[in-house]
């Protein structure tokens, strides 16, 4: 009898290990990485972002890859690259090595994500970039297809398009100070960060700024470094230039000197353009109150951009205490990555490119669809009134609202509902109605 | 452009002078570079934050306690870690930039790399000659004119300060006449760490809270002094303005270029040093301190 029992067992042991069915040992995972500087408000966007997402797709079940389902396991990456490239590049090696990730989510710096998308695409991982704007990594792309082809933009919009944009709301706010201060002649100044992209904007802004018309007028360029402490020889020097409006670029922490001492100060100019230390939800505090009416071009607000804005924008604030934005991209890019890996019935990086390309999304940031093989950009955002437009954000009296496209829809019609009016600070306007 | 010049030049002038007083102080008397000096103005920074916004205490009250806990940690510090190796001043540079480090990585853990903002004492701006200025600047050059009229009473008229100049200029003599060196060097760390920590409450306001923050100004810092004359609190008010001036020019005749400003403002203090070595008010004799 006890020989009998002692055989059923191992009879029952050896079935439960060979028949799949029987397999108790943990679901195997689809590894995602997400990569960015950790220890940087970028780099947190990037892992909540994802988790959000990750954590609704587990959820719901996972992955359905093929026949099988499939959780997502996120593989946390701190790429430090705000202070060191070479830390990006090593730490991308790893994520695809020692971690052995399946796919790649994030990037922030530029020079970085240069770096990290050769390491990705040498080793065949697709890359879906979440923070760098530079459009080189889509013209790679069209250069040598086959080994960039594993890269893709989900956010932002490619650095043309931001001058782009950026020019439209300065067109809005120019349009403002025409229509409340009586202002025919309107002077401009640039204060912008020296750096890649400042360059490149400050490049666009000097060759179109006077193709605008005789009645703008470019009054000065400034050009301070991105982690200068004090900007008030910039900020006195722009008044004395007579500027009604300072178009800026700021991507480091002198956005936040520069938003304090201009509200501060009370320069008698209008600011608009790219701070992106004001898309943040510690900027009223970290100025004191003194960037109220600091207008940036930005990726989120509480809008609805589709609908599903606004719900991810609150669970977002509620899980994090922080506004959402633009690394927080991540989570649109899981969704994205889901569907093309669940069209593709594969894991096989090639079969996932194919399907990403046909990629028609309509998520937080808005209606998301993928630059074709056929341009110089391919795999880039694409931008326009039908696809993602990005907005423009004021912080009116503590809070962060989306003030472009104009709430009149004299953008190509496009209106998000929760738009408010742009305002100019009142002492911009009390300086001007007194000369 | 001409009020601009000079009351932004006085202005910047103002806080350089500011965050080098304490760094001079004690290399006129201790002979130590201590390169974590500006990391205790972070410090500070860091004290008058949490004091102000988690504990909600205002301004001053914020500012005394940071001041006073800053001055603990610098007095600690030296006792448990500078003063062992104060005779080798490699190994002071080495360890006072470690700890520097340890202070920037320790506050990266505590609060993570989000900018914060410091209360400053009066808010608001007015204008003088026609050019805007913030009246915490205005405070800050105030509070630079105080500390050194007070350094410089201190150092002059009082006992306590005759004895701090007796071991700046001979320790072995002015050990051999009763006076405690060991007891006067730290004082002195004290009294600068406590000036590096009145920077961080003027100057924090103004500027923004990181944990990166204490880089920059050391650079400032260190031209400062090395321009001035090591050790010489005269030379570091002087050198502040002439850097103070220099990157202000920078800004309103190459606005296109004012990123370089504080490059322009350290090759000038390579000029001066190619010319005169020693600094502007550099001593070949401590008895010529002061």
């Amino acid at each position: 009898m006890r020989r009998g029992l002692t055989a059923l067992l191992i009879i029952s042991l050896v079935a439960v290990t060979l028949i799949p069915g029987c397999q108790q040992g943990p679901a195997e995972t689809i590894k995602i990485g997400v990569i960015g500087p950790m220890t940087f408000i970028q780099g947190e966007q990037h892992w909540y972002g994802a988790k959000m997402a990750a954590d609704e797709i587990n959820e719901a079940g996972g992955i359905v890859v093929g026949n099988v389902t499939m959780p997502i396991e996120l593989v946390k990456i701190d790429s430090n690259e705000i202070l060191s490239v070479p830390d990006a590049a090593t730490a991308m090696e790893k994520a695809i090595t020692v971690d052995k990730v399946d796919f790649l989510v994030g990037g922030f710096r530029t020079e970085a994500v240069l770096a990290m998308q050769d390491i990705a695409c040498d080793n065949q991982k697709i890359f879906m970039g979440c923070g760098s704007a530079s459009k080189e990594q889509c013209t790679r792309v069209a250069e040598d297809y086959d080994k960039y082809k594993y890269w893709f933009r989900v956010t932002p919009v490619n650095d043309e398009l931001l001058v782009m944009n950026s020019f439209l709301m300065l067109d809005n706010v120019i349009s403002t100070v025409r229509d409340e201060l009586g202002i025919e002649n309107v002077k401009i100044a640039l204060v912008m960060e020296k750096a890649e992209v400042g360059d490149l904007i400050v490049a666009g802004c000097e060759h179109l700024i006077p193709a605008m018309g005789k009645n703008i007028e470019l009054v000065g360029t400034f050009r301070p470094s991105p982690t200068a402490t004090d900007v008030t020889a910039e900020l006195s020097a722009v008044k004395a230039s007579g500027a009604h409006v300072i178009m800026t670029y700021f991507s480091g922490p002198v956005g936040v000197v520069y938003a304090k001492q201009w509200g501060e100060l009370e320069i008698p100019a209008a600011s608009v353009g790219i701070n992106v230390e004001a898309q943040k939800s510690g900027f009223w505090d970290a100025t004191d109150g003194y960037g109220n009416y600091e207008t940036t071009l930005n990726v989120y607000a509480r809008i609805e951009l589709t609908d599903k804005t606004i719900p991810f924008y609150d669970k977002f604030v509620a899980e994090t205490g922080e506004f959402p934005t633009y690394t927080a991209g991540t989570y649109d890019a899981l969704y994205i990555l889901r569907d093309a890996i669940e069209r593709a019935g594969t894991l096989d990086s090639d079969a996932v490119v194919i399907e990403l390309e046909k990629t028609e999304y309509f998520g937080s940031a808005g209606r998301m669809m993928f630059t074709s093989t056929e341009t110089g950009n391919p795999h880039d955002l694409m931008w326009g009134a039908d696809y993602v437009t990005a907005i423009g954000t004021q912080w009116q009296d503590g809070e962060l609202l989306c003030v472009w496209p104009p709430v009149d829809g004299s953008w190509n019609g496009v209106v998000y509902k929760g738009t408010v009016a742009y305002k100019l600070p009142p002492w911009v306007i009390d300086y001007w109605k007194a000369k | 452009m001409f009020a601009n010049i000079l009351i932004n030049g006085a202005i910047t002038a103002g806080i350089y002078a500011l965050l080098a007083l304490g760094f001079s102080l004690i290399f006129g008397v201790a002979k130590i570079i201590n390169l974590a000096h500006t990391a205790f103005y972070m410090l500070a920074a860091y004290f008058i934050f949490t004091f102000a916004y988690y504990l909600g205490l205002n301004a001053p009250l914020s500012a005394t306690a940071s001041i006073i806990i800053t001055t603990a940690i610098g007095v600690g510090t030296y006792k448990l870690v500078i003063e062992r190796i104060r005779e080798h001043e490699t190994a002071v540079l080495m360890i006072t930039i470690a700890l520097a480090l340890v202070f920037q990585e320790s506050i990266l853990l505590a609060f993570g790399s989000h900018f914060r903002s410091a209360p400053g004492f009066i808010s608001g701006h007015v204008e003088l000659l026609g050019v805007s200025v913030s009246i915490q600047h205005i405070l800050t050059f105030g509070v630079v004119l105080a500390c050194l009229l007070g350094i410089w009473i201190l150092l002059s008229k009082t006992k306590l300060g005759i004895a701090i100049r007796a071991v700046a200029q001979d320790r072995e003599i002015a050990n051999l006449v009763g006076i405690n060196v060991g007891t006067m060097c730290l004082i002195t760390t004290a009294i600068a760490v406590a000036l590096a920590a009145v920077a961080g409450a003027m100057v924090a306001p103004i500027w923004t809270i990181q944990p990166h923050m204490w880089m920059r100004p050391l650079v400032v810092v260190l031209a400062v002094v090395v321009l001035g004359g090591l050790g010489s609190l005269k030379g570091s008010f002087v050198a502040a303005f002439i850097l103070g001036y220099t990157v202000t020019l920078v800004v309103f005749l190459f606005p296109t270029v004012s990123f370089v400003k504080e490059a322009v403002a350290l090759a000038i203090m390579v000029a001066v040093l190619l010319i005169r070595p020693e600094g502007l008010f550099g001593v070949a004799f401590e008895e010529e301190r002061l």
